[in-house]
């Protein structure tokens, strides 16, 4: 027996290739669209794994410092430190803002890193693709090269400029800006920073209070305004872990004598995506259901007509012996030919689109596989009315009246 | 092949039922010898499409008595459980127009009814090309349908006809679209694979051209036959 929906395949191969670039350009869009979830929860991991963390002490009752601000008083660390299982503990400040170039500003979260030392302090780098680590105290920064920023480039973060020290890769926030790093001090007080006339409002205010500004108590007011323009806060701790000892017993007692929310990195991660892009993964489950629709109702539309302009060929079939079952496969196969073109097209558009979207797609394997399996399917159910109208076909048609 | 071509007797159908009930057929008598062509000619509405509907088992009868070779297919009730395997098997037809399948060649056209049987492909192909060379459309063989003449389509089809060398052919005005020439050619042919395959042919036509070539003619009128010997007639 010959293939039925082969020869009208190759006969109508025009019909076939055009529906099947257009379906799969939609399928394309539908792959891409996973993806883009996808790369936000690879965006989430890389974000914790790269800080080096194993805790996150945060302020108490907060989902920070990704998903909700938090801020920790920054000597913390150093009572967290002399804790039993600690390793190391680092304060950290994030601040997601525009970061000017010289001719552009990027959206980016800026990182304050406490000093030491790559791959030992929580919070820092941990591979760099050009120049050096952050050695000095004050105005290097270290950026991902998804900002564009170059080696050598002065940035401006507030009111001071920064030189660009070193370039690292995959370092982004859970929205997917990339990072730039720079050292606690500047962050902290870019975090707090002023602009002059504020500053002079303030300490003008600060001088008229009769409170504050005592005859009798030489120095209080000097103190005072010292307290007030330095910003003794950071958004989290990172911490992390001495060997064997356990990450939700040391969380635990850190609650415990601290009084402040702590964070294991599986924790971190149900927050990141249970939370923080929960909603923009709902949104995209919206589209990928209306892809499905649409991507049906094309496949059914076009096999529909295919058999329409059938319905003689069908009779005469029917009246030569060709059994129902012959006819419903020669149908569905076209259907399941299409969405296999289709597929084609789609994975192949998705593969060469996915590196030209300003953020990560990242296409797994296993949802190309679990698409394939839904286009088959999509293409099935919708050769199904197509299949109704050819059985419905009577073979007395073909002998006419 | 078969033993005594077509037999019909005391057919009857009526379409529908009650105020509306048409009787189509209300009396057919024919009988149609293995190697025999004849002619059912009348005017429009008396039921020639309708008879061949019934022989052709596409529709049902309401009564009578249908036999084809030594196999009594009807008698008050179809008699053959697999319809679709009887016109596949014993059935040949032939259209006013060709009807070929659009995205098949010439040769599988023909050769897909004896795969439809369960014939393996080389088999049907060389039994194709075997009547199509009996039509002399064997050059043809590898053209699509679309790329063929009007009279070329229509020996096609015969081909496709007689491919499973069925004792009966039905063929409803198969010389309409064809000019004089070309369906005396066609007439010709089906007088020859009556004689070369001892097939009973029934050739329904309205043709006044190829009407004296019948040796044999039945007359429908308001759905009763009535068979007329022609003198004189015959062809060859
Ligand atoms: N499906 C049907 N339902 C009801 N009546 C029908 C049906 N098909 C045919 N008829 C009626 O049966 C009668 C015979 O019709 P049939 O088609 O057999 O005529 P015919 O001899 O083939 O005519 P023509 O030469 O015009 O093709 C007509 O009166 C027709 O109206
Ligand atoms: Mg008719």
């Amino acid at each position: 027996m010959i293939s039925l929906a082969g020869r009208d395949i190759l006969h109508a191969w025009g019909k076939f290739a055009f529906t099947g670039l257009g379906l799969g350009l939609l399928i394309g869009v539908t792959l891409t669209m996973a993806g883009v979830y996808r790369g936000m929860v690879d965006d989430g991991k890389a974000l914790l794994d790269n800080s080096g963390a194993d805790l996150w002490v945060v302020q108490k009752d907060t989902l920070g410092p990704y998903a909700e601000s938090s801020s920790v008083n920054d000597d913390v660390y150093r009572t967290i430190l002399a804790m039993p299982g600690i390793a190391r503990a680092a304060n950290v400040t994030y601040l997601t803002m525009q970061v000017r170039g010289h001719d552009n500003d990027v959206r980016s979260m800026v990182v304050g890193i406490a000093p030491g030392k790559a791959g030992t302090t929580p919070g820092w780098p941990p591979y760099l693709v050009a120049g050096r680590q952050i050695t000095r105290g004050h105005y290097e920064a270290v950026a991902d090269i998804a900002t564009g920023f170059k080696l050598g480039d002065r940035i401006a973060i507030r009111r001071n400029h920064y030189t660009v020290v070193g370039l690292t890769r995959r370092m982004v926030s859970a929205s997917g800006d990339p990072m730039v790093f720079i050292p606690l001090k500047d962050a902290q007080e870019a975090q707090f920073l002023k602009d002059n006339d504020a500053i002079w409002q303030s300490r003008r205010r600060t001088e008229a209070s009769p409170a504050l500004n005592r005859p009798g108590v030489p120095g209080l007011l000097d103190a005072v305004i010292a307290s007030q323009s330095t910003n003794p806060f950071v958004n989290a701790v990172l911490v992390t872990l001495k060997p064997g000892y356990e990450a939700e017993e040391v969380a635990a007692s850190i609650r415990r004598w601290k009084r402040l929310t702590v964070y294991t990195r599986a924790q971190m991660e149900a927050i990141l995506i249970g939370k923080l892009i929960a909603t923009s993964a709902r949104q995209i489950g919206m589209f990928l259901a209306i892809l499905a629709v649409v991507s049906a109702a094309i496949v059914a539309f076009i096999i529909y007509t295919l058999t329409m302009d059938k319905i003689r060929e069908i009779a005469v079939l029917k009246l030569i012996g060709t059994r129902n079952r012959t006819i419903a496969a020669m149908i569905m196969q076209q259907a399941l030919a299409l969405g296999i073109i289709g597929f084609v097209v789609g994975k192949i558009s998705a593969t060469f689109a996915a590196p030209l979207f300003p953020k990560y797609v990242l296409l797994m394997p296993v949802d190309s596989v679990a698409s394939f399996g839904a286009v088959l399917l999509i293409c099935v159910l919708a050769s199904v009315v197509a299949i109704r109208i050819a059985l419905g076909v009577d073979p007395a048609e073909a002998i006419g009246g | 092949m078969s033993g005594k071509g077509i037999c019909i007797d005391g057919l009857k159908k009526r379409y529908g039922a009650g105020d509306t009930a048409v009787d189509a057929l209300k009396h057919v008598d024919m009988r149609v010898g293995p190697g025999e062509v004849v002619g059912l000619i009348g005017p429009s509405g008396s039921g020639k499409s309708t008879l061949l509907k019934c022989l052709g088992a596409v529709i049902d009868p309401s009564a009578g008595r249908m036999v084809l070779g030594d196999e009594v297919i009807y008698d008050n009730g179809w008699k053959v459980r697999d319809l679709r395997a009887l016109r596949r098997d014993k059935i040949g037809f032939v259209f006013q127009a060709p009807y070929l399948i659009p995205f098949l060649d010439v040769t599988d056209n023909v050769a897909l009814l004896p795969m439809l049987a369960g014939v393996s492909n080389g088999e049907s192909r060389a039994k194709a090309l075997e009547l199509l060379s009996a039509l002399d459309v064997q050059h043809r063989a590898r053209a699509m349908p679309s790329q063929l003449s009007g009279g070329e389509q229509q020996r096609v089809s015969i081909a496709r006809g007689l491919v499973n060398r069925p004792p009966v052919i039905l063929a409803d005005e198969p010389t309409a679209p064809l000019d004089s020439e070309r369906a005396l050619a066609v007439i010709r042919i089906l007088n020859e694979m009556a004689r070369k395959f001892q097939t009973a042919i029934i050739v329904v036509t309205h043709d006044e051209k190829i009407i004296p070539t019948f040796k044999r003619i039945y007359h429908i009128r308001d759905g009763v036959t009535q068979e007329e010997s022609g003198e004189g007639r015959g062809f060859g």
